[in-house]
Parts: C-alpha cells; structure tokens; sequence
C-alpha cells in the first residue's frame, strides 16, 4: 500500500524530467501507473476479509501516539479501487484534453499527488496521518481549481474552496484531538473498540460536532455547498476525478469509516440526515434552474453528496447498503457526464444548454453513452443507477426517527434529478441545432473512451449487481457496520411498493422535464421565483465576509508590524524581562545559594575584560571600535568555554565570531558616519529595558545554579554516546543523534532565515 | 580591499582552510569538530577570499550558488531520517555500518554522520548567502 502511494509521489516528480518521446505521453503513462495499481487492488480484493484487514504499521513518533499506519480493509479497498480505477479513465482522458495546453506537466504533476494523497488518505489507519492527507488533497485540489490561474474567477473560486475546506480541516483536527484524548489514541482500530467509552463520555459532542465540520465542508453539504459549484472553474479531468469521483467523497468516507466509532447515537442519526435532507435538496432543486453544463452537473452532484450524507446518517443496515451502492453509481455516471461535457466544450467552445442543440448529429456516440449515463442519474432501468434509487427508497421508507420528511424531500429531489437529466438530453443533444461545429479534429474516441467504460460498468452491473456485490459492496459494508453482512442486489425487485414511487416519480418528474422543455418562460419565471425566495447569495456573503475580515486583521497587524528593526527588538527584549520577572516574583522558594569560589586569576581577568569590552562597546562612537571590542567579547567568552572543557562551543564561538566580524567589516564601509540621534528621554527608556533584561537574565542564571535536577540527563548522554550511538564526542552525538530533532528543526530555521535575509536585503528600495 | 598580501595569501590559505574544515567534519563524531564548524570553517574560507577580492568576484566565480549549497543540505539531512524507519524501527534512529578497510578495523559509517554532511552543507550556504546578500547593497542608508 505504502510503496503505491510512494511510487506516485516519486512518479509526480520524476514527470518533469521525462526524455523527449516520453514527454508528450505523461498522462498515458500515469494512466498506466494507475491500472498497475488499480490490478493489485483488484488482487487483494478475494484476500480481504471482514475479520482480516491487511494492515501495516511503522512506528513514526510512537510517544505522541503518532503512527505511518495503513489499513487495506473492504471500505478502504472499495475507495482504493474507485481510486485508481477512474484514475485510469481520468488520465486517458487528460492526456487528450490537456493537449493543447502549453505547460501541461503541473498539471499531471498536480493530478497525479492528488491521486496518492487521496490514496494515502483512504487507506489510513492512524487519524492524524489521515488528517495531513486530508489537507494535501485540499490544497491539491487549490492548485487545479486555480490550474487556468489568468482567470480571475478560476482564482477566486480556487480560493474560495481553500478557504472553506481548511476551516473544515482545522475543525476536523480540532475534533480527532478531542475524541483521541477520550481513548488516548489516535488509531480508527481502537476507537472502534471503544465506541461505547467514546460516546459515553462528556467530549462525544463537541468531538463530533468539530469532526461533522470537516465532513460537511469537504462534501460540500449545506451551508457550505456553495463552493463545489465555483469549483467548476477547473479543467474537465479534474471535475471529473476530484469533485465527482473522489475528493468530494473524503467527507462521506470519513463518515462511514467513523461510523462504527461514532455512529447510532441520538446526535448522530439527528444532525446527519438533517444536513444531508437539505443538501440533497437543494441541490436538486437548484440544478433545474442551471444553465451552464458543468454547473448542473455540479449541483447535481451536491445532491448526490446530500443522500449519501443522508444515508450515513440514518444508519440501519439498509442505508447503509444504499449508501456503499450509490457511491459507486454517482462515480460510474458523474465521472461520465463529466468527461462528456469537457468533451462538448473543447468542440463547440460553450457549455451554455442554451446555445448548444442538435450535438446528436455530430456525435451520435456521445449522445448513447451520455444518454445512458442520464439514465442511470435519473434511475431508470437498466442501468445500476435504478437499483441504487430503488434500495434508497427503501431506506428511506423504513428509516427510524422523521422518515416521513426524509421521504417527501426525497421523493421530489428525486423528480427533479429526472427532469434535469431530461432537459440535459434535449437541450444538449436533440432540439435544433443552434451553430456548425467543426467536427473532428481530434481523435474522439479517446475523449469518450473513459466515459465508455464508466457507462458500460454501469450497464454490466446493473444487468447483473451481484457481481459489484459479492466482491465489493458487502467487505465495505462489513466494515461501516461492523459486522458481517450480504446484500441482495436485483434489477427485479417485484411489484411492491418501491417499484410503484419509481413509476411516480418517472411520471411526474416526465411531467415536469416537459414542462421545463416546451414552456421556456417557466424556467424563466422560476428562476427570478429563486432569486426572490434566496435573496442572499451565498459565495458573494462568503467574500465579503472574508474581505471585512481582512481589513481588520490588517489594521490590527499594523500596530505590532510597524517595520522599525529598532522597535522590533525593544519589543522582544521587553517582553522577555517582564515575563521573566513575573516568573521570578511568582516562583516561590527563592534562596540564593552564593557560594563564590575564586577561579584562577586569568578567568577572573577574562571575565573583568569582557565586562570592560561590554561597556566599551556601548560606549564607544566609533563603529570600528564598536565591532572589535564585540570580537573581544566573544574570543572571550570562547576562553571561558575552553577552561571548562567544552571544545566543540569554543570553537564555534571563535568561528561564528570571526565570521561576524568579516561580515561588519565588509558592510562597515557603506555605511553613513556615526552620528548621536536618539533623545535623552529614548535613551533612558533603552537604559531601563535593558538594566530590567540584564538583572532578570542575572537572576535567572543565579538561580540554575541552585536547581539540582535528581539525574542530570547528562550522565545519560556520556553513557549512551558510545555505545548507542558510536560516537565518541558526545557534543556531536547529542547534535546529529539523541537531539537530532532539534539540531533538523534548527538547520531549517537557518536556511529560512538565510533566505529571508537575502530576500530583504535584495529587495530594491521602493520609492513612495 | 585591494592588499596584493591578503589576495596572495587567500589562494593557498583558503584550501589549506577547506581541507582542514573537511577533516573537522569527519573526525566530528569522535573528537571536537562536526558538521557545524566544519560548515562555519568552510564558510569562512570562502569569505576569506571574498575579503580580499570583492565579494562579487567571488559570485561570480563560485559555480554553485549559496541556495544551492543550502539545498543539498537540507536534502542530504532529510535523506538521512528515513533509514531508521525502514531498516530499524522509527524515523531518525541511526543506521550503522562498517565499511571494510585495509590495515584498519573499518570505517563506522551511518546516517548521523549523513546528518552531519547535510548540516555542514547548509551552514557553507548560509553564510555565503549572509556575505552576498550583505555585500549587495550599494548604499546602505
């Protein structure tokens, strides 16, 4: 598992060194990446059983409970394969449709991490490690909404789901602390284990409510929907895979994953299929009234996420089935649609319905398997997608707590999926035609190849549902339920009363798609109705909030980021003495022990001539002086390091030393003559803060003295430096070994502040 | 600085500074010495050379440039926590072995002295950078 989703990770990088031939070729063999991956799950498939989840375990930061831990189980294999099976599709697909575009490799580069990390992200076992990829699909999924970043609306939208799914997240993590500090673990496994502790405990609601969160936003549900709809501004593939087939499900993944956990409360089975009811309608009611191709498609998908939200939540045996069965229908027919209207697109150069009409002509081929797809959206037979609808009618029938609403609502997102689908085939495909298109330049089948194969699986196991059943369905749905269970797929369920609210539905929703298509001034007409009903606009609320916020945030940011170097360090250095000072008024117990004992007359002299060097240097008016009697201090201090016997310190003190020293004098040359500007009143201030810093530090150091830790860590360094760690310094074991961490965390900050240093410094003066 | 003196005397003493910082590096793990003087000391060899010239000539002739050095660094210290986890138990847990050699019981080689190198090519690009960057203004106000 790990060496797929490292193989990618290298894979991604090593696209942009790729020889020539290979070059123009990248998304045929990521695609290939893909299927290798794609066939090894498909192998694990028969070995994963639900008492027998694969799993693999390396210890990261064992002590923060933190774990590289994967777990191959039937929900994660079912996401894996969608995975990488769509990937497959979806880089078949890119290689086509990103042809044109100059610079492609970011994308395939972007696409391609996106795919590891939402890997890495199904597949995990420990929640923190589930987290980190969490937010990597979010800002993955950033850089390809913004991909066409000359666009101003493909940078707002791109920003705007930033914005959104990183509030989630952070929630999100916020809600994995406080749930793990319950059970004192952050693994799925254990949690599971102690779902009884977990929901018993005084944290279960806040937890869940922050976890729920990161789900909504993630899944686009209500109140945050309105980002999946901006999000469209990104290329086809990527609506395709990240907004349809995969990122957009992170959320309902995490919720069947946690449901075994969290799951079967009151709060649960009451705020779930609430936030989902409102989001599977909304987005079907909203959908009708779309007129931009990608934008209904995408409103229909928010409507998907509502009812698997809403399936999750109402958690019997039947929703959950449902669920895990619909999740594959919305990937097979929305993954589909999508490539389908990339395809339309790049011909005709619009994805207004409005202006398109007649497509069945120029692409009769298109039009079957787009039609197909609709049917499975709209849940008719034959197509896998009737099944689907027939098993959520069941759910929702029998679904425990306000079934009744859940029901209604259904019912009619449910008439209108299969008027939108009906207006799409007529306004796309038949109705007139409205412009010539030059038809094909490029090759076709390739755009339409990965929408074939989705429709075609669609068609397959719709005939014949058992075969996705057997294999799939039932692990995954062993595992949200934590107990082993079969499901009984049918096209043919019998005349009851599902098959007779299918043929409502049909009807009424013919009824309404007829309406919409005959009447325009019906939709007309509905669409200012919404307007009226939604006097606010959602993403517009969001900016500007976002934008008052940012005003405020900049104005307060400016009292303390004056940019004055010289304010900057009284501030620090002020600070300090007060805290330290606090610290020291507080502390209680303060006896000095000054037991002084004369050092030899060379350290007493070294310390009374770098406290004559100090003074000077502060006294001193030339520069110069200034600098060298700083170098005094410094060697100084080195001597002092060395009588005590810390080498490898004096020897650093004298180099960086020396270096500082070069470095003065190299810059000491450009600099104005040395004049007195400051006033009196500053300097007494200057003096005060730093008498206040000098007497605390002192304070400090007199009181370490005192503090007699019970074992000092050193012996264990001087004891452990050989024989752990083969080294014989131990200075430099503790620095590249025991506190390596340090010395890691240490080595960055320097190349940070060394490249913060150079960016400064080189910057051009901006004349005002 | 234009001293024929110090020009002279940076060409043989900034080798001579170069190997020695080296030789630091290497016995750091046994005696006094490591990854960070060694950087400090090849930083300075470097700066000698841009004291007693200018430090453009120095730009100009040095082929890889300070980021340069400060990312091979970092990337060499990054190499160095992941054997732990694959061949021991956790990330960052030294890996040791010992490479034969004639006439000595073998040189002890492992990933805190990959560390080490990681740190000495990092100080080498800080302080270069330092010096470029201090040196680049014209005026300083």
């Amino acid at each position: 598992m790990l060496n797929i989703i490292i193989l990618f990770f290298i894979l991604a990088i090593s696209i942009f060194i790729l020889p020539n031939p290979l070059k123009s070729k990248k998304g045929i063999i990521i695609a290939l990446a893909q299927l290798a991956a794609f066939v090894w799950f498909v192998a694990k498939v028969p070995t994963i059983t639900p008492t027998n989840p694969e799993t693999l375990i390396y210890n990261w930061i064992p002590q923060l409970g933190l774990n590289i831990s994967f777990m191959l189980d039937g929900l994660s294999i079912a996401f894996a394969l969608l995975i990488t099976g769509i990937g497959v599709l979806v880089f078949l697909y890119a290689q086509s449709y990103m042809k044109s575009y100059e610079n492609n490799t970011k994308f395939f580069f972007f696409l391609l991490l996106f795919s590891a990390a939402m890997l890495g992200l199904v597949l995990s076992e420990n929640l923190i490690q589930l987290f980190i990829f969490w937010e990597l699909t979010t800002i993955l999924s950033f850089f390809l909404i913004s991909y066409f970043h000359e666009k101003e609306a493909a940078r707002k939208a791109a920003f705007q789901s930033l914005v959104i799914t990183f509030l989630g997240g952070l929630a999100l993590f916020a809600g994995i602390i406080v749930i793990g500090s319950i059970v004192d673990s952050y693994s799925i496994n254990v949690w599971v284990a102690n779902a009884a502790k977990i929901q018993a405990s005084k944290l279960y609601m806040p937890g869940l409510l922050l976890i729920l969160l990161g789900v909504f936003t993630k899944s686009a549900q209500f109140p945050f929907h309105f980002w999946l709809p901006g999000a469209m501004q990104a290329p086809a593939p990527v609506s395709a895979y990240l907004h349809s087939a995969t990122m957009v499900k992170a959320g309902v993944f995490l919720l069947a994953r946690l449901s075994p956990a969290l799951g079967g409360t009151e709060q649960w089975t009451f705020i779930i299929p609430l936030i989902g009811v409102i989001t599977m309608f909304i987005g079907a009611y909203l959908a009708i009234t779309q007129t931009d191709l990608k934008a209904i498609l995408a409103y229909t998908t928010i409507n998907s996420l509502g009812v698997l939200t809403l399936l999750l939540g109402i958690d019997t045996l039947l929703s959950i089935k449902a669920a895990v069965l619909f999740l594959f229908i919305h990937a097979f027919y929305k993954a589909s649609l999508f490539m389908i209207a990339g395809f339309i697109e790049k011909k005709t150069g619009t994805r207004d319905i409005n202006e398109l009409g007649g497509l069945i002509k120029s692409f009769p081929i298109t039009f079957i398997i787009a039609l197909l797809a609709l049917l499975s959206m709209a849940g008719l037979p034959p197509m896998l997608g009737f099944i689907g609808k027939e098993l959520i009618y069941e759910a929702k029938v029998e679904s425990p707590g306000f079934g009744s609403m859940i029901f209604i609502f259904g019912f009619l997102s449910n008439i209108f999926m299969f008027a939108v689908s009906m207006k799409v085939v007529y306004k796309v495909f038949l109705g007139k035609t409205k412009q010539t298109y030059d038809v094909p330049k490029i090759k076709n089948i390739a755009f339409v190849l990965g929408a074939g194969v989705l429709v075609l699986l669609s068609l397959i196991f719709g005939i014949a549902p058992k075969l996705l059943g057997k294999w799939i369905i039932d692990p995954a749905i062993s595992v949200i339920y934590s107990e082993a269970a079969t499901v009984d797929l049918a096209l043919w369920h019998g005349f009851n009363l599902v098959l007779a609210l299918s043929a409502l539905t049909v009807t009424l929703g013919f009824l309404l798609g007829l309406l919409i298509i005959k009447k325009q001034w019906i939709e007309a007409k509905w669409q200012k109705f919404n307007n009226l009903i939604f006097p606010v606009k959602l993403p517009e609320v969001f900016s500007m909030g976002l934008e008052k916020f940012v005003t405020f945030s900049v104005d307060k940011t400016k009292m303390l980021q004056h940019g004055y170097h010289r304010y900057y360090i009284l501030t620090i250095i002020a600070f300090t003495a007060i805290l330290l000072w606090i610290q020291i008024y507080v502390t209680q117990g303060w006896q000095f022990n000054l037991q002084f004992t004369f050092k030899p007359f060379y350290i007493s002299g070294l310390v009374l001539i770098i406290s004559l060097a100090t003074l000077f240097t502060v006294l001193t008016r030339s520069r110069i002086a200034a600098i060298i009697s700083m170098g005094v201090m410094g060697y100084g201090l080195a001597l002092i390091f060395l009588y005590y016997s810390a080498v490898d310190l004096a020897i650093t003190q004298i180099l960086s030393e020396t270096l500082i020293v070069v470095m003065f004098m190299l810059i000491l040359q450009r600099l104005p003559m040395f004049s007195k500007l400051s006033a009196k009143a500053t300097k007494i201030r200057d003096l005060v803060v730093s008498i206040l810093f000098g007497a605390a530090m002192t304070m400090v150091t007199l009181k370490a003295i005192n503090v007699n830790l019970s074992t000092p860590i050193s012996e264990f360094f001087m004891a452990n430096s050989y024989l752990k760690a083969h080294g014989e310094n131990v200075v430099n074991v503790i620095l590249v070994d025991f506190r390596a961490l340090d010395t890691l965390g240490e080595v960055t900050v320097l190349v940070i502040a060394a490249l913060g240093v150079a960016a400064l410094l080189s910057t051009k003066k901006i004349k005002k | 600085m234009n001293s024929v003196i110090l020009q002279l005397a940076s060409k043989y003493i900034r080798w001579i500074l170069i190997i020695f910082s080296v030789i630091v590096l290497v016995r750091g793990h046994n005696a006094p010495g490591g990854g960070f003087i060694g950087g400090l000391l090849a930083g300075l060899s470097l700066a000698y050379k841009g004291f007693a010239y200018t430090p453009e000539l120095l730009k100009r002739e040095m082929k890889v440039r300070p980021e340069g050095f400060m990312a091979l660094g970092l990337a060499l210290v990054f190499l160095s926590l992941w054997p732990g986890l694959f061949l021991k138990t956790t990330l960052m847990e030294g890996v040791w072995f010992t490479l034969p050699m004639p006439f000595s019981e073998g040189l002890k080689l492992g990933t805190p002295f990959l560390f080490d190198i990681g740190v000495y090519f990092v100080v080498i690009g800080v302080s270069i950078l330092f010096l470029f960057s201090l040196s680049n203004e014209k005026k300083w106000k």
